[in-house]
């Protein structure tokens, strides 16, 4: 992993700065004051208990939820309630879900294709030579013609990730990428994703996979209730965490 | 810090009413605003000046003019004397009465055929098969025209079922029976029913212009009196099922509550079934040239009601069966793991969860049946579009009142039904996630 | 102890080979035993269905088969088949053309039929978009075409033009499939040129207005949007519609080529049900699906709308449509305008069937999870390429069987056209046939042939859905 490691620059450059931001659902404050930078290149693993808000936190950078208060500025372009800004971040920013959404009706390659072919009016056969370019990156390229139905539930969750890359990101999120399967599916995920690291990809990561962190990440965050409590470089977070509630959190996951 | 292009935060810029989020539903929302009021004014400049141009105004006087017509269904008096209003009225009536049991007959009909249609019975379930196919793929205008053109076109004239001195001399029948046991005549002017008859009935009560007859009325009350202390007694027997572990029986009592009042109500006002039969004199030979006693149906509402049971049956019977095919057998099989036997579990399990799926598709059949109610027209049935959507209109050359109140009537009648439906839907609602 | 010892240690010395089940458990023996007569309810109700069936059959099939082919009135068919009686197939001989065809001129029975076999030409791309499959339908709709025109029409020049013209199309199928797409989008205006005949140049201005609003939409598009270029060219359309194209159609009445004009009032049985039902039907799906995203909608005075049409529609009878069609229609349109009584009642019937396709197209959106929304805005697609790519495909899928069975109400409704005065095939034909002094009295054997073919139609578009369920469902499991 050292070798690895070094491949992982960080730059200078802010891929993604929020400030002061706050959101509320109805009356429920669901995010309090987050502020945060993340420097092209980082790779950011985001844990916390469930209903902390770190979901929404991700979902937020590509507005599929809207912010109240505070600025998310994403890649130079700020968020606001503008189409053309929304539909710019949208373009630059990759995201894997839960529970994959791939599109049921279409085979992974029309998957793959549909974007770059709608939104980023590519020809198709040049979408099509991109998208088998990354499926076999994430090494199902022979699957190409099935429907997602067909494929289990960690080939399904590549596909969602070749998906977007197709898009050329310029920042991936990840939304709980592994918590919908299986043990022996969860490896090849992972895989896929530090393989993704290394290229050099920004990633920001919501997982409880404390081993990725620990692989990969040059930063943890820790949410509780809406807020950010503890961040860190993932040695010193797992060694040495500082508040009592992040103690708590991590005795309990690595607990037994 | 590579800060591009900091986006200014105030400034209301025009091209922000279509790309600012804010804004553009805002937009899209004023754009059709104004189209459909545009559109709106354009329909009523249109009809302003159509009215103008053949002079006539909006009026709804109409209604208390006298409306000159007869209809031979009426529920409640009527006269071609009456008013427009009170024959539109008799109309509503009477397709809510074809409604109410057609509704019924529907029902029982559905249930049966989508049950059977159910069961292990090869030719039973193939016959049910042939009934649902053939009625729901053909339209509902053929089997009312059919049935009413079968019935009425090949029934006897009433003078066929009389028996005369020389058929008793010779000991033959009559050219025509009644069928069901003798009780009901099928005549080419209608069918001859039985009706209800009160030796010492409890006299009626005029309501307005609309008499109530209080021996059906005190019957009524207490069939739901019955129903409501029958209830009674099932939460009793649950609460001592829940304190003790046993449950009393309940069906002798139960019995007992639902019948014996009405029986002793019907035998104190002298109850007895009118059956419709020519007067005969000591030999039994008839006189006269129709049946007295009973009540005339009209055939437009026999057929009208044979053919939406059948047909709405139909549909129906799919509903039940979808419902029932719809909970899975892991259910069934849950119960009987636990010691539930089938009776229990049909009662416990599969019911309340298939009835939760067939009653909505159940509901907008009956709202189907309704508005069809008013296919009538083939057979004119003066319904309420045969007669304010019929007759009226056609006397007063209202076009437009008319059919604005027929439609109000109609849709008030449909969204009550739904709203009903709605009601149920909310309150069975599977608590879920 | 000892000997319950023994019992349990066990070792088998010799495999049983496998045995028949014992007589009453296989075969028919047992199909009958359990189809048939498992316990005496199921007995009971077997025998009473042998019952019912065998007695109904006793009555049917005599009279069926003492049918009688050829006579020229009912009386006369009542000697034929003697007292025991028998079905008078003779008048549905006699009138079959009525039955089909109302009272369109005999001479002119090639262009309904060339009509008909041209909509599955203009369907083909629809079903099979560029598939060779669509060949195959198209080949045998041609070769049906041509005999039943060889049968029909006394012209030999309009058999022959007429299967050069499904033989080119034929090959285009085969060659390009592709390009049968212009016949789908020509195919309304040549359709209702070929019913109704006239000059062609009115249905090619009309074409002219669609024409217009597909350049104006083009040219806006880049500009505004896709909501507003639509709203415009829609509007530029109306505006050529209402005040430019009487004028284009005047200009060219007189040229050539024009086909014999038939009214309205000329069409009848089957034919118009096809031309109501087709029409209604295929222009109520896109409205009805416009009205089902209207519900969903998050802006409120469009849900309003969207609601309060779809309720208001199925909360009336479609009788009350059609009597709108035919007496109310004249109060809102513009005074002097007088169009005809098939396009008004085709307008209204697709506004009826399109709030049932909504509510159906609504339960379709209602089923898809809520992550498929999600993902199409993660990936950048806008609202209308998120619902054109991702929902409708889906929702439509999943709504197929509703659908079909929306449509094939509405194919039966269209029998209702008769109240205002249309020459439907179950009333109106019949009416006429039961008031022809020949054959006055007769009633069996006319709604029995009117309700098989509907039968026949309406059966068939119900297992066509179902199969095509099938057939969507294992394509991606």
């Amino acid at each position: 992993m050292a070798e690895a490691q070094t491949k992982m620059q960080v730059s200078d450059e802010v891929a993604i700065r929020i400030s002061n931001m706050n959101k509320w659902y109805g009356t429920f404050h669901v995010l309090r004051d987050i502020n945060m930078t993340v420097n092209r290149g980082e790779r950011i693993v985001i844990c916390g208990p469930s209903g902390s808000g770190k979901s929404t936190l991700i979902r937020c950078i590509n507005r599929l939820e809207e912010h109240q208060q505070g600025d998310i500025v994403v890649d130079g372009t700020e968020l606001t309630s503008d189409l053309k800004n929304i539909d710019k971040v949208r373009s630059e920013v990759g995201m894997v879900f839960q529970h994959f959404n791939l599109f049921p009706h279409l085979t992974i390659l029309e998957n793959c294709t549909l974007a770059p072919i709608w939104v980023r009016k590519i020809p198709k056969r040049e979408a099509e030579e991109i998208a088998m370019h990354f499926l076999t990156k994430v090494k199902i390229p022979e699957q190409a013609n099935k429907y997602p139905g067909q494929l289990s539930g960690g080939q399904q969750q590549r596909v969602a990730i070749a998906r977007s890359l197709c898009m050329k990101p310029r920042i991936m999120l990840f939304d709980e990428p592994t918590s919908a399967l299986d043990p022996e599916m969860i490896k090849e995920v992972l895989d896929t994703m530090i393989a993704l690291a290394e290229d050099g990809m920004t990633m920001i990561c919501v997982t409880h996979e404390m081993g990725f962190a620990q692989a990969v990440a040059n930063r943890v965050i820790f949410m509780d209730q809406g807020q950010i409590v503890e961040q860190n470089e993932p040695k010193e977070f797992f060694n040495n965490p500082k508040s009592d509630r992040t103690k708590l959190f991590l005795s309990q996951i690595l607990g037994h | 810090m590579a800060m591009a292009s900091e986006a200014p935060k105030d400034g209301f810029r025009l091209s922000m009413l279509i790309y600012d989020t804010r804004f553009r539903s805002f937009t899209i929302q004023v754009i059709v605003l104004i189209l459909v009021l545009l559109g709106i004014a354009w329909l009523v400049d249109n009809t302003i000046q159509n009215l103008a141009a053949k002079d006539k105004d909006i009026n709804f006087g109409f209604l208390w003019n006298r409306a000159g017509y007869d209809i031979e269904q009426q529920l409640i008096p009527y006269t071609n004397d009456s008013t427009h209003g009170r024959a539109a009225i008799i109309g509503l009536l009477n397709t809510l009465v074809v409604a109410f049991w057609g509704c019924i007959f529907a029902t029982i009909l559905g249930v049966f055929a989508g049950v059977l249609r159910l069961s292990k019975n090869w030719l039973v379930g193939r016959l049910m098969t042939v009934y649902v196919e053939a009625f729901r793929n053909v339209p509902l205008l053929l089997w009312i025209i059919v049935v009413f053109v079968v019935t009425s076109e090949t029934a006897p004239q009433p003078k066929d079922f009389k028996v005369t001195a020389e058929m008793i001399q010779t000991g033959t029948e009559p050219a025509a029976q009644k069928v069901l046991f003798n009780t009901i005549a099928i005549t080419n002017r209608g069918w001859n029913i039985p009706g209800p008859l009160f030796e010492r009935p409890l006299g009626t009560l005029h309501l307005g212009s609309v008499p109530v007859n209080l021996s059906l009325l005190a019957v009524l009350v207490v069939v739901i009196a019955s129903f409501l202390s029958n209830r009674a007694v099932l939460r009793h027997a649950k609460r001592v099922q829940e304190d003790t572990g046993f449950r009393p029986t309940t069906w002798w009592k139960s019995l007992l509550i639902l019948i014996v009042p009405v029986v002793a109500l019907l035998v104190a006002l002298g109850f007895h079934l009118d059956v419709p039969a020519f007067p005969a004199d000591a030999n039994g030979v008839s006189k006269g040239f129709n049946f007295q006693g009973g009540i005339l149906v009209q055939h437009s509402f026999t057929a009208l009601l044979i053919a939406l049971s059948l047909y709405t049956g139909a549909f129906i019977a799919e509903a039940v069966r979808g419902g029932v095919m719809a909970i899975s057998r892991g259910q069934t099989e849950a119960a009987y793991a636990l010691g539930l036997r089938p009776g229990r579990t049909m009662n416990l399990i599969i019911l309340p969860q298939a009835l939760r799926v067939i009653i909505p598709p159940l509901i907008s059949q009956y709202l189907n049946l309704t508005k069809n109610t008013s296919l009538g027209i083939a057979v004119s049935y003066l319904d309420l579009r045969g007669t304010l959507g019929g007759i009226t209109l056609n006397q007063t050359g209202r076009e437009l009142e008319c059919m604005l109140l027929m439609m109000l009537i109609y849709l008030t009648i449909s969204l009550i039904i739904s709203s009903l439906m709605n009601l149920f839907n909310s309150a069975v609602k599977l608590k879920e996630r | 102890m000892s000997d319950t010892h023994a019992e349990t240690a066990f070792v088998r010395t010799e495999m049983l080979a496998p045995a028949l089940p014992p007589v009453t458990e296989r075969g028919a023996i047992k199909w009958l035993r359990e189809n048939l007569f498992a316990g005496w309810l199921n007995t009971a109700l077997t025998l009473a269905s042998l019952l019912v069936v065998v007695m109904l059959l006793a009555k049917i099939l005599p009279w069926w088969l003492n049918g009688v082919w050829n006579a020229t009135s009912l009386g006369e068919c009542r000697t034929i088949a003697g007292p025991e009686g028998g079905a008078c197939w003779a008048v549905i001989k006699a009138r079959w053309h009525q039955y089909i065809f109302g009272f369109y001129p005999q001479d002119a029975y090639w262009r309904p039929i060339l009509a008909f076999a041209l909509l599955f030409v203009a369907l083909a791309p629809v079903l099979y978009y560029g598939l060779r499959s669509g060949a195959k339908l198209i080949g045998v709709v041609g070769v049906l075409t041509v005999i039943s025109l060889a049968l029909l029409d006394h012209d030999i020049v309009h058999v022959i033009v007429i299967a050069g013209l499904m033989a080119g199309l034929f090959a285009i199928s085969w060659v390009a499939p592709k390009r049968l797409v212009y016949v789908t989008i020509l195919y309304p205006f040549l359709a209702f040129w070929l019913l109704w005949g006239g000059s062609i140049w009115k249905p090619v201005a009309t074409m002219l207005g669609f024409g217009i609003m597909v350049l104006v939409y083009r040219l806006v598009q880049p500009r505004l949007g896709v909501v507003m270029a639509t709203a415009i060219g829609f509007v530029a359309a109306c505006i050529y519609w209402l005040f430019v194209q009487g004028l284009v159609t005047n200009a060219l009445a007189g040229l050539p080529p024009s086909l014999l004009p038939v009214n309205s009032d000329q069409f009848g049985g089957f034919l118009l049900a096809f031309v109501i039902g087709v029409t209604a039907i295929i222009c109520s799906l896109p409205i009805g699906i416009l009205l089902a995203l209207g519900r969903r909608s998050d802006m409120l005075l469009i849900k309003t709308l969207s609601v309060g049409f779809i309720e208001f529609i199925r909360g009336v009878p479609l009788i009350t449509m059609l009597f709108t069609a035919s007496l109310l229609l004249q109060y809102f349109l513009p005074p002097q305008t007088n169009f005809d009584l098939i396009l008004r009642v085709v307008i209204l019937v697709t506004l009826f069937a399109a709030a049932y396709i909504a509510e159906v197209i609504r339960g379709g959106l209602a089923a898809l999870p809520r992550g498929q929304y999600e993902a199409a805005d993660a990936l950048g697609l806008d609202y209308w390429q998120a619902q054109r790519l991702i929902v409708m495909p889906q929702a439509l899928k999943i709504s197929i069987p509703g659908i079909v069975s929306t449509f094939i109400g509405l194919f039966k409704d269209t029998t209702l056209v008769s109240f205002v005065g249309l020459l439907d095939p179950l009333r109106g034909v019949t009416q006429i046939v039961r008031a022809d002094i020949n054959w006055k009295g007769i009633y069996w054997e006319p709604y029995i042939f009117v309700g098989v073919i509907f039968f026949l139609i309406c059966f068939s578009m119900s297992r066509y859905s179902m199969y095509l369920e099938q057939k969507l469902k294992t394509d991606h499991r």
